[in-house]
C-alpha cells in the first residue's frame, strides 16, 4: 500500500500582485537552510521544480511555479544583527521592508532603496534587484548589499560579496531566484536626521516638459518621481524630495518614532481604508478614471512644498489596502519600459497615443530617472522609466496583448529594456533582444554551475529562459 | 516508480493576457472523453489526456494540437486498473500542465454477464476500474483541491447506478458506488469552494453501448453528451443527466415499488 503523498495537502493556489494570474504549487515554509536543502532533495525525488516566494508582490509570474514546489520564505523573517552605530543590518530573506524600516528608523537609519510597497521581502528585492524613486542617485538595492549567503541546489552554502564570489554576487542579485536561495543578507542602511522628508510638488503640462523637468531637477534632489495622466496625455505632476539635513528637524527622535510614521488606517477619520477599494471599482473605467485623473491634475496645479513621514512618501501603494483589487476580476498588469534618455520622448509619445487610439489607455503612468548598474540581468539604463497600469478584462485581453506586443517592438527599437518584476507578457525573443545573447549565455552557464539538475524554475523563468 | 520531468512537450505558458485553465481527462481516447477534450481544448484549456490505448491517444493529441496551432493536449498512457500508478502520474501531469483546475473521471468498463450468468471476473474488473480507479484518482485530487480551496471534479457515472436491475448487477453496483462516492466528495468539498459534478449519461453511441443488450432508447451521439457536460461544467452544476430526458425517466424508475420492480424484466 502506498503511503498518502505528503505533498498533496500542501497544494496552494497562489496569485500575482495584480490578481491577474493564478497557479497552484506545493508550498513548503522552511525555517532554516537545512530545510531548504531538504526541499531540494524532496523535489528531485518527486521530479518537481522548486521556486521561491516572499511577499508575492510581483506583478507577473516571478513568484509563481504552477504544478511545482514553492518555498514560501515568509517564516525566515528574523533580523539577526543590527548595529545602530554603523547602520549595518543582517536579515533572513523573508524579512519585509516594513520590518526592516521599523527596526532601523527609531535608531536614525532608513533603507537606502525601497519599493512602492513595504510588503516585499528582502529575498525578493534582491532577486529582482528592485529600485526606488532614487535610482538615479542610489542605484538598485544590490549596490547596498555588503554580503549575502545562499544555499544552492547542489547543497553548497556560499557567501558572496562584491569581492568574494563576485560573479555570483552580481548574478544572484537580479537573478530571479534561479541560481540559489538566499539565507542571510547583509545591508548598509542610510543615516537619517529626521523622520520627515521634504517634498516639493509641481505640475507638468506635456510629456516633454515632465521629462526635462525630471532631468533638470534630479541632481538637486534625493528622490524624484513623476505622475503622468495617460488619458489626457501629458498632464502630470512631479514630486521631488530631499532628506532633511542635520539640525533642520528640531526633534528627530520624535519624528522617527514609529507612531509618527504609520499610515492612517481611516479616511477622513471615519471610513476604514480596508474597504476603500470597493468604492474605487466604479471609477476604474475610461470615463471614471478620466474624472479621477483630471481632479488629481487640477489639485496639483498649485506648486507646493510639504513635509511628510518617510513611510507616507515611499509606500504609496500601501496607502489604500488591496487597491489592486479595484481593477475587478481580471486583475491588472503593469508594463514598465526603460528607455535611454534621448529616446524616451519619441517612444512614449508613440506608445501612449497608440493605446489611447485603441480605446485602451493605461490608468496610471509613473516616470522615474535611472542609471545603469553592473548586475547581470539589469533592467536599468541611463534614462527614464515609465510604468503603466492596465486593467485586464475577459473582453480586452486579445486587444491589450496586441498593443503590448507593439510596445515591445517600439521599446526594443529604441534601445530600451524591461524589468522582470513587472512585465508579464515579455516573450523569450524580446528578452533575448534587450539582454543580448552573451548575457543569457553567461546566466545559463552560472545556472548550470549552481543548479546542474535544473531544479529551480519559476513560471517567469520558463517564459523567458525555457527551451 | 518515478516519471522524469522533461519527457513531455511543454504546453504554452500562461500569462495574464493569455490565461489557461488546466484539466485532466481520464479515459479520453474515444467517445465522450475525446469529444469533451476537443471542446475544452478549443476553449483554451491545456489538457492532460489519459487512456490505455497509445495510438488513439496520440492521434487525438496530434489532432487537437494541430488545430490549435500550439500544444494544448498532452498524452499519458495508463490503465486505470493499475491504481497504484495514479498518485505519481497525477503529480507528473500537474507539473507538466503548470497547475490544475479541473479533473474529469471518464474511465469506465462494462462487462454484461448475460441474463442467467454470473461472471465474477467481469464484475471485479468493473469495480476495479469504475470505482477503485475513480477513488485512486479523485482522492488525491480532492485533497489537493480542498487545500487550494478551488477546483472542479467531474465524474461520469451512469443512469445505471440509480437502480439495481436484472441485466448487469456488477455494472449497476459500480455506478451506484461511484454516484455515492461523488456525492460524498461534493458534501466534503463544496464548503472549500470546490465544485463536484456528477454526470449520468443514458445511452451514448460509443463502443460501450455495443455491449448493451436489448433496446437503447434516447441514444445520443458522444458530441451531444460532451456538449451537455461542457455546459454543466460552466454552470458549476451538481448532478446532470444526458440526455436530459433521463432525469424524468429515472425519477419515475426510482419510484417504482420493489414489489413491482422485481417482477419486471428490465
Amino acid at each position: 500500500m502506498n503511503p498518502p503523498d505528503q505533498l498533496l495537502n500542501k497544494f496552494t493556489l497562489l496569485e500575482n500582485f495584480g490578481h491577474s494570474l493564478k497557479a497552484s504549487s506545493y508550498c513548503i515554509q522552511p525555517k532554516t537552510s537545512e530545510e531548504i536543502y531538504e526541499t531540494f532533495q524532496l523535489a528531485r525525488k518527486k521530479g518537481l521544480s522548486v521556486s521561491t516566494r516572499g511577499g508575492g508582490r510581483s506583478y507577473n509570474d516571478a513568484a509563481l511555479n504552477g504544478g511545482g514546489m514553492m518555498l514560501d520564505m515568509s517564516a525566515m523573517k528574523r533580523i539577526t544583527e543590527w548595529d545602530s552605530t554603523t547602520g549595518v543590518v543582517r536579515c533572513e530573506p523573508g524579512v519585509t521592508l516594513q520590518k526592516l524600516w521599523e527596526q532601523v528608523l527609531p535608531d536614525g537609519w532608513w533603507p537606502p532603496v525601497v519599493s512602492g510597497t513595504m510588503f516585499t521581502t528582502l529575498g525578493g528585492c534582491l532577486s529582482a534587484n528592485i529600485h526606488g524613486k532614487n535610482n538615479f542617485r542610489m542605484g538598485p538595492i544590490g549596490e547596498h548589499v555588503l554580503e549575502f549567503s545562499a544555499v544552492l541546489p547542489t547543497g553548497a552554502e556560499i557567501t558572496c560579496s562584491p569581492k568574494k564570489n563576485a560573479d555570483l554576487f552580481y548574478a544572484m542579485i537580479s537573478g530571479l531566484g534561479m541560481l540559489g536561495v538566499f539565507t542571510s543578507i547583509q545591508l548598509q542602511m542610510k543615516k537619517m536626521h529626521s523622520g520627515l522628508i521634504e517634498v516639493h510638488a509641481w505640475p507638468t503640462r506635456t510629456v516633454k516638459e515632465q521629462l526635462s523637468l525630471i532631468e533638470d531637477n534630479a541632481p538637486k534632489y534625493d528622490y524624484i518621481v513623476g505622475w503622468l495622466d495617460t488619458i489626457t496625455i501629458g498632464h502630470g505632476q512631479i514630486h521631488a524630495a530631499n532628506y532633511l539635513p542635520e539640525g533642520e528637524d528640531p526633534d528627530p527622535q520624535k519624528t522617527m518614532r514609529l507612531e509618527n510614521q504609520n499610515l492612517p488606517g481611516r479616511l477622513f477619520g471615519v471610513m476604514p481604508k480596508s474597504i476603500l477599494h470597493y468604492f474605487m471599482t466604479p471609477f476604474v473605467n475610461n470615463l471614471g478614471w478620466w474624472g479621477v485623473n483630471t481632479a488629481k491634475y487640477i489639485a496639483s496645479l498649485r506648486k507646493h512644498t510639504f513635509r511628510q513621514p518617510h513611510a507616507a512618501f515611499h509606500f504609496l501603494l500601501d496607502y489604500v489596502p488591496d487597491w489592486e483589487r479595484s481593477a475587478g476580476r481580471g486583475g491588472l498588469i503593469q508594463y514598465q519600459s526603460f528607455l535611454p534618455k534621448e529616446r524616451a520622448l519619441p517612444a512614449w509619445t508613440e506608445m501612449l497615443t497608440l493605446a489611447k487610439k485603441q480605446g485602451l489607455p493605461s490608468y496610471l503612468g509613473v516616470t522615474k530617472r535611472h542609471r545603469p548598474d553592473k548586475f547581470l540581468l539589469t533592467h536599468a539604463v541611463d534614462g527614464f522609466s515609465l510604468a503603466l497600469d492596465f486593467k485586464v478584462t475577459a473582453g480586452n485581453r486579445a486587444k491589450l496583448h496586441k498593443i503590448l506586443q507593439e510596445y515591445d517592438r517600439i521599446v526594443i527599437a529604441n534601445g530600451g529594456r524591461f524589468y522582470f518584476a513587472k512585465n508579464s507578457e515579455t516573450s523569450a525573443e524580446t528578452a533575448k533582444a534587450f539582454l543580448g545573447e552573451e548575457t543569457i549565455a553567461k546566466y545559463k552557464k552560472l545556472k548550470k554551475r549552481c543548479d546542474p539538475n535544473g531544479l529551480l524554475e519559476s513560471d517567469l523563468y520558463r517564459r523567458i529562459f525555457g527551451e | 516508480m518515478r516519471f522524469p520531468v522533461s519527457d513531455s512537450p511543454k504546453p504554452a505558458q500562461a500569462t495574464p493576457l493569455n490565461p489557461r485553465r488546466r484539466g485532466i481527462i481520464i479515459g479520453a481516447s474515444e467517445g465522450m472523453g475525446a469529444a469533451l477534450a476537443r471542446k475544452l481544448a478549443k476553449e483554451g484549456y491545456t489538457l492532460a489526456l489519459v487512456a490505455r490505448r497509445k495510438d488513439k491517444l496520440a492521434a487525438l493529441c496530434a489532432e487537437i494540437n494541430a488545430s490549435a496551432k500550439e500544444i494544448r493536449a498532452l498524452a499519458y498512457v495508463h490503465d486505470v486498473a493499475n491504481y497504484h500508478e495514479a498518485p505519481i502520474l497525477l503529480l507528473k501531469m500537474v507539473a507538466d500542465l503548470g497547475g490544475l483546475d479541473t479533473v474529469i473521471f471518464m474511465a469506465g468498463v462494462n462487462f454484461p454477464p448475460g441474463l442467467n450468468n454470473y461472471n465474477f471476473e467481469g464484475d471485479r474488473k468493473m469495480i476495479e476500474v469504475n470505482v477503485i480507479g475513480a477513488m485512486a484518482w479523485l482522492n488525491p485530487v480532492a485533497e489537493m483541491f480542498q487545500n487550494a480551496k478551488a477546483g472542479q471534479i467531474v465524474g461520469i457515472s451512469s443512469v445505471a447506478g440509480d437502480r439495481g436491475r436484472i441485466g448487469n448487477p456488477g455494472y449497476n453496483t459500480s455506478k451506484a458506488a461511484l454516484t455515492t462516492y461523488l456525492e460524498a466528495l461534493r458534501n466534503r468539498l463544496t464548503r472549500h469552494g470546490v465544485n463536484v459534478l456528477t454526470i449520468k449519461p443514458g445511452f451514448v453511441k460509443t463502443e460501450m453501448m455495443k455491449a448493451a443488450q436489448g433496446a437503447t432508447p434516447f441514444a445520443i451521439e458522444p458530441e451531444k453528451a460532451a456538449d451537455d457536460i461542457h455546459k454543466a461544467m460552466h454552470k458549476r452544476k451538481q448532478v446532470v443527466y444526458t440526455a436530459s430526458i433521463w432525469r424524468w425517466i429515472m425519477l419515475l424508475i426510482q419510484h417504482i415499488p420493489s414489489i413491482i420492480f422485481r417482477r419486471m424484466s428490465f
